[in-house]
């Protein structure tokens, strides 16, 4: 028995000596770069929520050139994110991304403990009334209610699918948004909505698809990474898609009318601003169609009548200055 | 006298702990291919994990916070396994301990951290050994196996989750936010878990586990249920003969299980840095895979409740070491994931082998007078002769 | 709830339910062969992962999707021979190698799709196969002859597999080995080699289980099972190691599922109660397992390595 602890013990010495003895290295180089950490609960290349915020920080690095970015991606376990945080934190990182609703309470702990460093939480609009917490979020029904309103004028059969995820936040929002958008374009449209409680379930929302398209849905949305099954059964059924978070067209070139795009480099310009004068945090931002962080992109292989593109402009006027409201 | 013996029995010991550890260089090994694949240096990313895992104050005490479920779910399987039920359905207990420990703390009013913090580590072991308890008497008393149901109580286990985070358990300062994140409010201070030595984050979650892994021992070698429940795993229709209530043993044993990880859900939630419950939707974005990856600590540990201590400790180590290598190196975490994978497949299929030295280390210890043996903990968990030789 | 009981929407459904079932009796019909000859492998969710990845990126790259399918035999073929090394040669601790392999799978599809890949490509999808005559009777046409070739391949080989376990040599010794190793060896069946054949059979199954989900999808994403290799796993305890019954607790699975999706597109399920209907087909599962009667008893091997001489 003590053999063996002396064992477990000499083993564990000699792994904290090898990590000790490795010292850092010296970083050598020009002027120090600004680092940015992101810290996000689903894979970079999810084409939603993940990939939106990774491709922002991408538009910053070009933007502003001395930039080094570290990407913690696929973090969906709480702690596991809090540790990455703070770990960044630690390391000195000037800007922590936090891109993860529900990495807000632990983010509440780390924040001020490291005072000098700025964090970002998104979708979130608290910043806990720390000087050092930014908080973003979209105004995801927006663009939702835009092309609620172009779905509606498209839909010939007055039947519209809705695919959402979980029933919280951004996708509530977005889903909400794009209900009262049809509505309010054809208030005798049916308007399907089906959340199918999974952010990552692709063959359920694939399946959700199908059954909106057997209920007479001809236009269809969703959101979240799971959406790109349903996508694939509309391509098949010919059924028209419109998207969100990032450009869905790739995903099916003769079917997607158009997506709202998040730019969220929108916010971190305004971000990385405040902190070049000093203010690390304190303030809350959101992207929507007045300030261009959400973007509708259209997809120019899809012929769109010139009506229904007017008439998406239009809404997107209306909401810009007020007129319109899309209720959420 | 026994000086050549007993030579030969340390080295059979010495090899058999060397065995899973070269097991997890071996993995390693291949995970340093892929990182060279992927354009990263792996002398640089393991000289990371190291460190991230045991090289500074902060390292360890994270190693430490990582463990501790794996160390509370590892207890749990090995008195599971000890009965010869499989318990897979550690996330699901874990959730349940955590629900339960949270309903308690919303549900009673600010008490005293005397009162408050047994008392929720009491509900996370109530909600556990239910969520265990369901499956032990599916199976003992109308022969549903439990594999079959431990995975389907997990799937239970989450929407319930996402149900009660989402709706009756959601920060009422969420609904006035219109954010409706699904977590609780903060929970009262009386249950956080106390901090040892002052530290921000390193609270007594890893003593309780310890402590658990202590009372399991001797709740497996030193009392009347223990050895009732170490016979049915051996040999059920002997232990029906002689009086064991066969049925109502395995469904202890299965409550047991539930109860450790239960526990491990509970200090999850009176832990964490938020100190409240939080959903993604997905159970392992609550449980981190601990629900499985007790499962591996306790085999690391040989499936004997004291050696899980040291096992849980250095595949915490692992997984947050991965982790600190991720940020490092920059690769993608699905690499890490799958480096633990590896790890696992290569200490769980030379198992064999360090088996085979413990085997040999019993064999050897025969002829001679044995010193008493009460204070330690047998070989492999077993005296020899009721041992199923399975190497 | 009258809108639920229209033919359509019925006939929709069930169809539906068919389409969710494929991928689950691919695997657990792969699991049954191992389980009933002894062996447990939880990692059958990780080789459908590392089976879909392999058989989406064939036909990105190829356009064919019966190259994507035999991409997926070849993956599984692979990680069932790695699976038996592991559970039959080296004997370990069968629980356990398995959720390894699942933890390896998961983060290898991840990766692989992310280096490989990156931004997901939408890829062809299996043609739909039109039985003639047949698709053309009302009602039961739609509901079961309309549907895409890797469905009919799905239900094929429900009794190949009876045929197989039942009346073949091979299938004997399967059940040999599973109920009383020792015996089988002494009457000269090698149970190390049967073992094998099991579950290769079973990781050959869960990768084309895996490419057929991805394909049928035409899509891939990470962890595009989600978990459900380990559903599969349970079915099997809940077909009683019967290929018909395990054919049978799949089309459960999927239709509960299937009904549940469409109650809730309908509004019958208010969203509040949406979680609990997500519980349905777990609960269901269990139910049916406690009213069934309890005459089939499990393989008296299973999760036992073995070894002569003992």
């Amino acid at each position: 028995m003590k053999k063996n602890l002396k064992i477990w013990l000499i083993v564990m010495l000699a792994f904290a000596l090898f990590a000790a003895a490795c010292g850092d290295d010296a970083t050598t180089g020009e002027a120090e770069p600004f680092r940015i950490a992101i810290v996000a609960p689903s894979a970079s290349n999810d084409l939603a929520f993940t990939q939106s915020i990774v491709d922002a920080v991408d538009v910053i690095k070009n933007e502003m050139g001395n930039v080094e970015v570290e990407v913690t991606d696929g973090t969906f376990v709480v702690e596991d994110a809090a540790a990455a945080i703070r770990a960044y934190a630690d390391d000195g990182v000037d800007l922590v991304i936090a891109h993860g609703s529900q990495y807000g309470g632990s983010l509440q702990e780390i924040a001020p403990d490291f005072p000098d460093t700025s964090f970002a939480w998104g979708t979130a609009a608290d910043t806990f009334g720390l000087p050092n917490v930014f908080a973003y979020e979209a105004a995801s029904d927006e663009g939702g209610y835009v092309m609620g309103v172009m779905a509606a004028a498209l839909s010939e059969s007055a039947v519209i699918g809705i695919v959402g995820p979980i029933e919280v936040g951004d996708a509530k929002l977005y889903v909400d948004g794009f209900a009262a958008g049809a509505k309010a374009q054809n208030p005798a449209a049916n308007v399907l909505v089906t959340y199918t409680d999974s952010f990552s379930d692709v063959a359920l929302a694939s399946e959700t698809a199908q059954s909106h398209a057997a209920n007479g849905a001809d236009v269809m949305s969703g959101t979240a990474q799971m959406v790109v099954g349903a996508v694939s059964v509309a391509n098949d059924a010919g059924i028209l898609w419109f998207g969100t978070q990032a450009n869905q067209t790739s995903l099916a070139p003769s079917i997607v009318v158009a997506s709202q795009v998040y730019h969220w480099e929108v916010v971190l310009r305004d971000i990385i601003g405040q902190m070049d004068s000093g203010t690390l945090g304190g303030e809350e931002f959101k992207i929507d169609l007045a300030n261009g962080g959400e973007v509708i992109e259209y997809n120019d292989a899809f012929d769109l009548p010139a009506d229904v593109r007017q008439l998406g402009e239009d809404t997107i006027a209306g909401i810009k200055d007020g007129s319109i409201s899309t209720g959420s | 006298m026994t000086s050549a013996v007993t030579k030969r029995r340390t080295l059979s010991r010495y090899l058999a702990f060397l065995i899973p550890v070269a097991a997890v260089v071996a993995a390693l090994l291949v995970g340093a291919i892929m990182l060279l694949a992927l354009g990263a240096n792996p002398l640089e990313g393991f000289r990371e994990l190291v460190k991230g895992a045991f090289g500074s104050k902060d390292a360890l005490i994270s190693t430490a916070l990582k463990a501790t479920p794996l160390l509370f779910v590892g207890v749990g399987i090995t008195i599971a396994f000890r009965a010869n039920v499989i318990n897979i359905g550690g996330e699901g207990q874990m959730v349940a301990g955590g629900l339960l420990a949270t309903v308690t703390a919303l549900a009673l009013p600010d008490l005293s951290a005397w009162i408050m913090l047994p008392g929720v580590l009491l509900a996370g072991l109530i909600g556990g050994a239910i969520w265990g308890a369901v499956p032990g008497a599916l199976k003992a008393y109308f022969g549903v196996n439990e594999i079959l149901s431990t995975i389907m109580l997990n799937v239970v286990a989450v929407q319930l989750m996402n149900f009660l985070l989402r709706g009756p358990l959601i920060d009422p300062g969420e609904i006035e936010r219109g954010t409706r994140i699904p977590q609780t409010e903060r929970l009262q201070e009386g249950a956080d878990l106390p901090l040892l030595f002052g530290d921000g984050r390193f609270h007594i979650g890893p003593l309780v586990a310890i402590l658990a892994a202590v009372a399991a021992y001797i709740l497996l070698w030193r009392t009347p249920l223990g050895y009732r429940l170490r016979a049915v795993g051996l040999n059920p229709d002997a232990s029906k003969y002689a009086g064991i209530p066969v049925k109502r043993t395995i469904m202890l044993a299965l409550t047991f299980s539930g109860a450790m990880a239960g526990l491990a859900g509970a200090v999850l939630v009176f832990g964490s840095e938020s100190h409240r419950m939080v959903t993604d939707g997905s159970t392992a974005g609550f449980t981190g895979s601990a629900g499985f990856n007790g499962i591996v600590a306790a085999l690391f540990g040989g499936l004997h409740p004291l050696w899980t201590i040291p096992a849980s400790f250095l595949f915490g180590g692992l997984l947050v070491g991965g982790n600190a290598m991720q940020r490092a190196v920059q690769v993608p975490s699905a690499l890490i994931l799958a480096l633990n994978g590896l790890v696992v497949v290569f200490v769980v299929a030379t198992d064999r082998y360090r088996k085979r030295m413990l085997a040999r280390d019993v064999r050897v210890d025969a002829p001679e007078p044995l010193a008493p043996s009460s204070g330690s903990p047998p070989t492999d968990g077993a005296e020899p002769p009721l041992e199923e030789d399975t190497s | 709830m009258s809108e639920f009981f229209t033919t359509a929407v019925l006939v929709a459904t069930a169809a539906s339910g068919i389409r969710l079932a494929v991928p689950l009796l691919f695997a657990s019909l792969g699991e049954t062969y191992g389980q009933r000859s002894g062996v447990l492998n939880l990692g059958v969710d990780g080789i459908m992962l590392l089976g879909a990845f392999g058989g989406y990126y064939a036909v990105l790259q190829t356009g064919s999707v019966w190259l994507g399918l035999l991409i997926g035999i070849v993956v599984g073929l692979l990680l069932g021979i790695i699976s038996a090394v592991i559970s039959v040669t080296l004997r370990a601790e069968q629980g356990i190698s398995g959720i390894g392999i699942y933890l390896f799978g998961l983060g290898m599809s991840d990766l692989l799709f992310q280096k490989l890949v990156g931004t997901p490509l939408p890829i062809t999808k299996f043609p739909k196969l039109n039985i003639p005559v047949l698709s053309d009777i009302p009602v039961v046409g739609e509901l079961l002859f309309q549907h895409s070739i890797v469905v009919y391949l799905a239900f094929l080989a429900v009794p190949i597999s009876m045929y197989i376990i039942n009346k073949t040599t091979f299938g004997m010794n399967i059940r040999a080995v599973g109920e009383n190793p020792e015996a089988a060896d002494s009457l000269g069946v090698s149970v190390s080699r049967v073992r094998y054949g099991t579950v290769i059979i079973g990781g050959t199954l869960a990768g084309v289980a895996g490419a057929a989900l991805a394909i049928d999808l035409g899509i891939f994403q990470q962890n595009l099972t989600n978990a459900q290799g380990f559903i599969a796993i349970a079915l099997v305890y809940f077909g009683a190691w019967r290929p018909l019954g395990v054919m049978l607790g799949s089309l459960l699975y999927g239709f509960v599922n299937a009904i549940v999706l469409q109650l809730k597109t309908l509004a019958i399920i208010p969203p509040d109660l949406s979680n609990f209907a997500a519980m349905a087909p777990a609960i269901i599962t269990i139910l049916a397992l406690v009213i069934v009667a309890r005459r089939f008893k499990a393989p008296a091997a299973l999760t036992k390595p073995y070894s002569r001489g003992e």
